[in-house]
């Protein structure tokens, strides 16, 4: 099938945030070494998966997010200095958010302000152990935290930099490289959308009942569009940042467990999971993508399929198919093919009508014409094409050409095709885009 | 007759603004204290005033129905003028959200920006005013 444009429908077709490029952006916090390998591979692995159980705690607990930040930064370095290879704490998480929330009284104490008090007065008072439940029934304080994080009185920029840095805990730098801006940028931004946080008096909590559909949906947004600068980029050289990737999934993974009840939630993980499947095929050895019509599938990931699947048909079962489900059962419909002549483009063009009644888009109707085509014939496909470039809204867009060059090619109308190409050209953003444009040229014979 | 006053200035430049009061020490006035107690003892002042917090805590609210659009920042167009205002207390900005979206100005093509009133903990509330009679 052409397009690679096919591949990651974007519900609402933006990708907003800058692109990423760095290699090595997303690799964790630095944290002090320790002499003992052991003790420092138990508080990396702590900090994987408490870094943002005790930032999240301590923001509740001090209602201060850069003290929270500071002092679970400390409370990590601690470990280091006084776990021993045989005094590991049995539970890391309490230990690190004792041992956090200390050094905050500790520093709130030194500080002898009155609005300094008046924390060490709260925090005292408030239990470590999250509140048995707010409106939603919900208790970790992490989701307090996305929620938070991910609240739209805050720019979307800010909603995706809060969330990577107090959430998964990479540093300002981190963010700022996989970001593509200068660091002081980014710290600003961060600094900013923490002042908004306090001074405009954005809650700390999981939104009541009546708020939380549309609430959730900002947050799964904000973790998709993560994902998506993850895998393909909106610009730089690499189109492919697994790091970011990474993060998106175990974020989402995150968030899935803490709301069972959330079908899309589940939906956008498996989502996430059977894209993530083809990410080895995608590119080939001079970092050049390759059309899923064209990838290798022996070397798309089973163990992701499979798990994607599984929790694809588990939030199926509740009966609530939203934007995500439905594109995650377009994910499985490729990644049950085990050819790309077995791919029931039929169903995945319901798939997409279905999509598309839920979430108008003309990305979307992009795909589902290119479903169409492979279904109904290439000249069906075309015209649908061709009516969407007439209603103008996906005007620069390169997949609109893009796809009509591919069209074309198949129908060996390789004049139309090359013009197509070059269009497609004149606008495709990343350097892997522009080589399969050019190589797609050659071959229809244009130059 | 009700007159509000809109004040305009460039943020960050004011004199005597609550961040440069040291509080503790040697307390020392605030630049609107005189012009405080002098409007206090003339019954002109109809509901307290206050000083907002800047425009980066700004949030605008749009509306149609219960559809709620919400954007982070002040209001930016040109086109619209300041139709009205209100004081309102508020548990936090979800709620300040929630009224300026069931505002009618929300609901009918126009904005609301929502911005926080600056709190100042270290110098008295403004006394209470009542209603001039």
């Amino acid at each position: 099938m052409p397009s690679e444009g096919h591949r990651d429908t974007k519900a609402g077709g933006q990708s907003g945030e800058a692109a990423v490029t760095s290699p090595q952006a997303g690799s964790r916090a630095p944290v002090p070494r320790s002499s003992d390998p052991k003790v420092e591979a138990a508080v990396a692995e702590a900090f994987r998966q408490e870094w943002g159980r005790v930032v999240a705690t301590l923001i509740r607990m001090t209602g201060d997010w850069d003290l929270a930040e500071e002092c679970a930064q400390d409370a990590f370095a601690t470990a280091l200095a006084k776990w021993t290879p045989d005094g590991i704490p049995d539970r890391p998480g309490a230990w690190l958010t004792t041992t956090a929330r200390n050094r905050s009284l500790d520093r709130l104490r030194r500080t002898k302000t009155e609005a300094a008090k008046l924390q060490e007065v709260a925090a005292l008072n408030v239990p470590a152990e999250a509140p048995p439940a707010d409106d939603s029934g919900v208790t970790d304080d992490r989701l307090r935290l996305i929620f938070t994080c991910c609240h739209p009185a805050l720019i979307l920029e800010a909603r995706v930099a809060l969330t990577l840095r107090t959430l998964a805990g990479l540093t300002t730098a981190e963010i700022a490289r996989a970001f593509l801006v200068p660091e002081p940028t980014m710290a600003k931004r961060l600094v900013r959308a923490k002042h908004k946080i306090r001074d405009a008096g954005i809650p700390y909590r999981v939104p009541p009942a009546h708020l939380l559909p549309e609430r959730t949906s900002g947050v799964l947004a904000v973790l998709y569009l993560l994902f998506n600068e993850g895998y393909s980029a909106s610009a730089g050289d690499d189109l492919l940042r697994p790091d970011l990737t990474a993060e998106a999934i175990r974020l989402t993974r995150l968030l899935a467990r803490l709301m069972p009840d959330e079908p899309e939630a589940t939906g956008l993980l498996a989502l996430m999971l059977l894209q993530d499947a083809r990410s080895d095929a995608r590119l080939d050895e001079r970092g050049d993508l390759i059309s899923l019509e064209d990838q290798d599938r022996t070397r798309w990931d089973q163990a992701e399929i499979s798990e994607g699947r599984a929790l694809l048909e588990a939030a199926l079962r509740r009966q609530q198919a939203g934007p995500y489900q439905l594109q995650a059962a377009i994910a499985a419909c490729h990644a049950d093919a085990a050819t790309p002549a077995d791919t029931d483009w039929a169903q995945i063009a319901l798939l997409y009508e279905r999509l598309g009644q839920l979430v108008p888009s003309p990305v979307i109707e992009l795909n589902r014409a290119v479903a169409v085509a492979m279904a109904e014939g290439l000249e069906a496909g075309l015209s649908a094409v061709q009516s969407l470039e007439e209603g103008g809204e996906l005007a620069g867009y390169y997949l609109l050409p893009a796809t009509r060059a591919d069209l074309l090619r198949r129908l060996d109308r390789l004049a139309e095709a090359a013009e197509a190409y070059r269009e497609a050209l004149s606008l495709a953003a990343t350097g892997p885009e522009r080589r399969f444009l050019t190589r797609r040229l050659a071959e229809v014979g244009g130059s | 007759m009700r007159y509000m006053l809109l004040m305009y200035g460039i943020e960050g430049d004011e004199n005597g603004a609550p961040e440069q009061v040291v509080p503790a020490a040697e307390p020392e006035e605030p630049c609107w204290a005189p012009w405080q107690r002098e409007m206090s003892s003339r019954p002109v002042m109809l509901i307290g005033g206050g000083r907002l917090q800047p425009s980066t805590t700004a949030t605008t609210v749009r509306a149609s129905g219960s559809e709620v659009l919400v954007a982070d920042g002040p209001f930016a167009e040109t086109k619209e003028q300041v139709l009205g205002f209100d004081i309102i207390e508020c548990a936090d900005l979800d709620e300040a959200i929630h009224v300026a979206s069931r505002h009618p100005v929300a609901q009918h093509g126009g904005a609301v920006e929502v911005r926080p009133v600056l709190e100042m903990p270290d110098h008295p509330a403004q006394p209470e005013l009542t209603i001039g009679s």
